[in-house]
């Protein structure tokens, strides 16, 4: 006999379980499935430096804030794994139990073939995968190649110069802190978001709640694929609060090159485009503060220096002339769907979903996916507003009522 | 919504996209350009039909191109240079882009010019194993009078680049084929 629950979500993380809060507070019976353990890629697919970037006090999840010494401070994956364990306490969590099949009939859904429930929430994470592009394939094979899944610091790395693919807050850490380890590095720098990590004596981020820029609804978004696709911005958790952008880089030492086209005859190609790509992001972020300006009602001169254009940005690389020794691969994650035994996603691999209700498949549910209802939807405590509102849904439709 | 007009089909080209999203077969295109040499270095490159949407399609005339060099290369001058092509390319699409940013962002235009300058050393072409063939460098500079803050201006002009198809085949790496027939 096959075990029945109402719904069934996937994934133990800050996402998964956020929905879990709210199906307990309806009394919605539920499992929430997790291949690992709870906070798994937390625990799992992180490095060792890696901070959060929203400080302490915004790092919050329904019903639970930030208590310890430090509100202006950055997690550390440990100890935002401590912080999802303890707001997994009460959540009926099923670990070790990984979805290999979701399949839709009449009367609700079939996990696994054993495990039936009339509605499923897809909390699985958005980076379940490393991008990369296909000519990574054809690197010449004295170069090592790895991805942020499985870089844990620069001791995994063979001695000698790395080539940073990937200007995200990802890459320009890494690239930072590669750098500080004594190694020559190379960025190259695609589409990016720069943020200064304070503005007029206060957090970014706090500027970004405070004047209500996360705020912005799904449906308000001109453009929502590309709001969906952004790159996270060049910003890190760091202690003493440093700004961590292309100009900070290139004043350490790190060479900037366009992004990575292609690769011929052993060599690195990169666009000769860098210069719009810095204009973009600068222009950008001057409309960011022109808005935090306008929340403020009070203007401000304190505008960071245009991002500087190298003399000579290098247009190709020779990869098998020993200078570089290690390609990272900042270039970005994917969801993984395989699992999913219904129609849903589309020819790029992206869930179809609007605002987290998965389309043409009435009770499947989508949470933790960037820019999923809110602009804020991409971090942890923009988990709140989304969980709520799509378990609302949830459960009006378990009663018969449409949202 | 907007009074701004430049001239741009913004709509047609928002319902392209849109409607190309459910059909991407249609949105393969293929241009094409026919050349035969005239005498020394000078040629005729002819321009009429391309491929898309699926089907054959023909421009409302067909265009003719001289392409020779100048006298102090000893030609000529029959046209302009083959590389200065590349020049008229570049303009015309970023020109081409600012104005359809433009109208997309309820932008009046009064006037857009650009010039554009290409670095190039003579000596590549000339053997010199040292110094590549093609450009340098190039730089292009906008003059633009629009109700824009220049803020907005530099926008239109960064987005113009962003979505330029000639400026991303000079600054990307293309796949080129040559071959006899």
């Amino acid at each position: 006999m096959p075990e029945h629950v109402t719904a069934v979500v996937v994934g133990a993380g800050h996402a998964g379980l956020a929905a879990s809060h709210f199906l307990r507070r309806r009394s919605i019976d539920h499992v929430v499935l997790e291949r690992g353990e709870v906070a798994n890629s937390w625990r799992h697919e992180r490095w060792d430096s890696l901070r959060l970037l929203t400080p302490n006090w915004l790092t919050r999840l329904p019903g639970q804030s930030y208590d310890g010494p430090d509100p202006d401070g950055y997690m550390t994956s440990a100890e935002v794994a401590s912080f999802i364990d303890r707001f997994a306490e009460p959540a009926p969590v099923r670990t070790g139990f990984e979805v290999t099949s979701l399949r839709a009939g009449d009367d609700g859904f079939s996990i696994n073939g054993d495990l039936r429930a009339r509605a499923v929430i897809i909390a699985s994470g958005a980076c379940n995968t490393p991008v990369v592009p296909a000519f990574a394939a054809a690197l010449p094979p004295s170069i090592t190649q790895i991805t942020p899944h499985s870089y844990r610091g620069p001791a995994d790395l063979p001695e000698g110069g790395v080539l940073v693919v990937g200007a995200s807050a990802t890459g320009v850490q890494l690239a930072a802190e590669l750098h500080r380890s004594g190694r020559k590095v190379t960025l190259s720098v695609g589409e990016h978001v720069r943020m200064p990590r304070l503005y007029r004596g206060k957090d970014v981020l706090w500027w970004m709640d405070a004047a209500g820029v996360w705020d912005q609804r799904h449906d308000e978004i001109d453009d929502l694929e590309r709001a969906r696709k952004l790159s996270s911005p060049q910003l890190v958790g760091d202690e003493k609060r440093r700004t961590l952008d292309l100009n900070a880089l290139t004043d350490m030492g790190v060479e900037l090159v366009g992004r990575w086209a292609a690769l011929r005859d052993g060599r690195a190609l990169f666009s000769g485009g860098l210069r719009n790509l810095f204009s973009l992001a600068d222009l950008k972020l001057a409309r960011l503060l022109d808005t935090f300006d306008a929340w403020a009602g009070d203007p401000s001169d304190e505008r960071p220096e245009p991002t500087r254009v190298p003399a000579r940005p290098r247009l190709q690389l020779d990869l098998t002339g020993g200078e570089i020794r290690t390609v990272v691969w900042a270039t970005g994650f994917r969801p993984e769907y395989g699992w999913l035994d219904v129609p849903v996603v589309d020819a790029k691999g992206r869930l179809r979903h609007d605002g987290g209700l998965v389309e043409g498949v009435p009770g499947l549910y989508a949470l933790g996916l960037p820019v999923l209802r809110r602009r804020k939807s991409t971090f942890i405590h923009g988990i709140e507003d989304d969980a709520r509102e799509v378990t609302d849904h949830l459960a009006d439709s378990l009663l018969g009522r449409s949202a | 919504m907007t009074t701004a007009d430049n001239g741009v089909n913004v709509q047609a080209l928002l319902d392209a996209r849109q409607a190309l999203k459910d059909a991407p077969e249609a949105a393969q295109f293929t241009w094409r350009a026919s050349s035969r040499w005239d005498h020394g270095v000078h040629s005729t490159t002819t321009i009429e039909k391309f491929f898309g949407l699926g089907q054959e399609q023909t421009h409302k005339a067909q265009s003719t191109f001289e392409a020779d060099h100048p006298a102090v290369f000893a030609a000529e001058d029959n046209g302009i240079t083959p590389i200065e092509y590349l020049l008229v390319g570049l303009a015309g699409c970023l020109t081409a882009g600012v104005a359809s940013v433009a109208q997309n962002r309820g932008i009046q235009l009064r006037s857009v010019e650009a010039h554009v300058e290409g670095q190039h050393d003579i000596r590549g072409i000339l053997g010199d194993g040292d110094v590549r063939n093609g450009y340098e460098g190039i730089k292009v500079t906008f003059n633009i009078d629009a109700d824009a803050s220049r803020q907005e201006i530099e926008a239109l002009v960064a987005q113009s680049q962003k979505r330029s198809a000639v400026f991303d085949a000079l600054t990307n790496p293309t796949d080129v084929t040559v071959e006899v027939a």
